[in-house]
């Protein structure tokens, strides 16, 4: 992150107002007590590497897996594969694989390191705002809101939802994760895979991913073919050449159709402008009612992708790395303290089984 | 240099004399879809503080730097071709258009501060601070004047300043 120059001036953080100087961020780090940051005391469920630089879902789900069975799979082509096919085909094979393979790696850490897009949670005077603004009758109560709000977007009704945890009416196309316990901007889903929520920062990483990784894993598997098929010529028959990279083989094989798959449902998405959570839930579909359709796309393939993939990188904000005001340090959120879920493993499974769902609904559409 | 520690000092004194009385909300305007764009009607909490014009004048600009951040042309395409030949590692080490407009707005809502606000007892909270979901605007009272609720300000019979 870059460090912000700001010098916007915190009334809140001027301890006494008669005779300190404007609080400074050098001043700060001079304090006898270390001032902490900002990813310290962050109320959701992620965790923090790299002094608040990198940030991931608090449970990695299976990421270790895949990145596991990427370096196994490239490694095995790389050992047993590449010297065969440079002597019979060709020099580039394993350059484009090498480039293919770190061009993989590079996007799959950009999805599972970078703030796919979290909300801040309102702070106390916004949400007592917003709880005072409903009740119009003239008295001041606070009490928890209705639950939506309804706006027009494009001449279209939309209905913003409030979110109890975070205490604000979520922007249309925000979804709270249950997983990391945080409101994500244009919240596609939770991916174990990679672990962490896909959202508005990060999907163009995910999607370069999945892309390049379909890529990854039929270069390989065509080069896998290819050798055999090599050597099944060479005299000693299929079943030998077989026996000598099953696992790579297995690995591949299984992949490249669910990968296929996800790139192309990703793909189909990225030109409709939609998002999974919309499009599993129907939204737009029009089974609540006619006329309904989706505001956000711009009815064009092209301008569709050009705004998803394209758009300007918008800028995180929570503010991971900047340090807290000195009143606000002694405060400890309730999510260091809070115990392990206790069915992390069952949430796990559903969001894999629905990943499951969508990889049989998209081979299905695909035939 | 001198003339940003004099109204620093300034400000230091506004809130010397005086006192945070109320805090109003300028919402989210969500009529052209997601993009950062916010409501630009007068609340009326800042009846008898500032001229609604000045008012919209400062939403409005701040909307049209905002839309120029957002903006999809051909300078995004190109930044995004290349971000994306480069596996976005590009990302790391350059500044996106984004984050120098950004830093443009923080200039722009001090100067407003300094020139408008604070003398009339407003100080304006940067958006990106309450994760672009508001723009914050603190209203302080003159701790001169008779002790005032937080609730009150908005009512009439207050004294202009």
């Amino acid at each position: 992150m870059n460090s912000r120059d700001y010098q916007q001036i915190d009334p809140q953080a001027l301890p006494t107002p008669a005779h300190s100087p404007l609080p400074h961020p050098a001043d700060r780090r001079q304090e006898p007590r270390t001032p902490r940051r900002k990813w310290e005391v962050f109320p959701g469920k992620n965790r923090f590497f790299c002094d608040g630089r990198i940030m991931m879902a608090r449970g990695c789900g299976v990421f270790p897996l895949t990145v596991g069975l990427i370096l196994v799979t490239s490694t095995l082509f790389f050992i047993f594969d590449c010297p065969f096919l440079v002597k019979h085909l060709t020099r580039c094979i394993p350059a484009i694989g090498g480039v293919l393979f770190v061009f993989v790696l590079i996007t799959l850490f950009q999805t599972s390191f970078t703030d796919p897009g979290i909300l801040p949670r309102a702070t106390p005077d916004e949400a007592a705002d917003v709880e005072r603004q409903i009740d119009d009758t003239g008295n001041t109560s606070y009490r928890p809101p209705p639950r939506t709000k309804e706006v027009l977007i494009n001449q279209q009704v939309i209905k913003l939802k409030y979110c109890f945890t975070c205490k604000m009416f979520r922007p249309p196309r925000t979804s709270h994760c249950s997983l990391c316990d945080n409101c994500v901007e244009r919240f596609d889903h939770h991916c174990p895979w990679v672990g962490n929520c896909v959202g508005k920062r990060n999907y163009r990483f995910f999607y370069t991913f999945i892309v390049s990784l379909s890529f990854l894993t039929a270069f390989i598997f065509g080069c896998v073919t290819t050798h055999l098929a090599l050597r099944a010529q060479g005299g000693k028959g299929l079943v030998f050449a077989l026996q000598e990279s099953p696992v790579e083989l297995a690995i591949c094989f299984f992949s490249v159709w669910s990968i296929l798959g996800l790139s192309g449902f990703h793909t189909y998405l990225v030109a409709s402008n939609l998002t999974t959570n919309e499009d599993i839930k129907g939204s737009w579909s029009g089974k609540s009612g006619d006329g309904v359709t989706n505001p956000y796309s711009q009815k064009n393939i092209f301008i569709n992708c050009c705004s998803v993939l394209c758009a300007p990188m918008p800028p995180s904000l929570i503010d991971r790395r900047g340090f807290l005001p000195p009143n606000e340090s002694a405060q400890t959120s309730d999510a260091d303290i809070e115990p392990p879920r206790l069915n992390h493993k069952n949430e796990m499974n559903v969001v894999g089984a629905s990943l499951h769902l969508v990889l049989i609904v998209t081979l299905t559409n695909l035939k | 240099m001198g003339l940003i520690k004099d109204t620093f000092h300034n400000l230091q004194e506004l809130r010397n004399s005086a006192s945070l009385a109320n805090k109003v909300f300028i919402q989210r305007d969500y009529s052209e879809g997601t993009t950062c764009k916010f409501q630009t009607k007068f609340p009326s909490e800042l009846e008898n503080r500032i001229e609604r014009t000045l008012f919209e004048d400062t939403v409005k600009t701040l909307n049209n730097f905002y839309a120029e951040a957002e903006k999809i042309g051909g300078h995004s395409y190109l930044e995004g071709c290349l971000a994306c030949v480069t596996a976005y590692l590009i990302f790391l080490c350059m500044e996106t258009r984004y984050e120098k407009v950004l830093k443009k707005i923080a200039k722009y809502i001090q100067e407003q501060n300094e020139k408008i606000y604070a003398p009339r007892g407003l100080l304006i909270t940067d958006p990106i601070e309450r994760g672009m979901r508001v723009i914050e605007i603190s209203i302080y009272e003159d701790r001169g004047s008779s002790g005032s609720s937080s609730g009150s300000s908005s009512v009439s019979g207050s004294t202009a300043r």
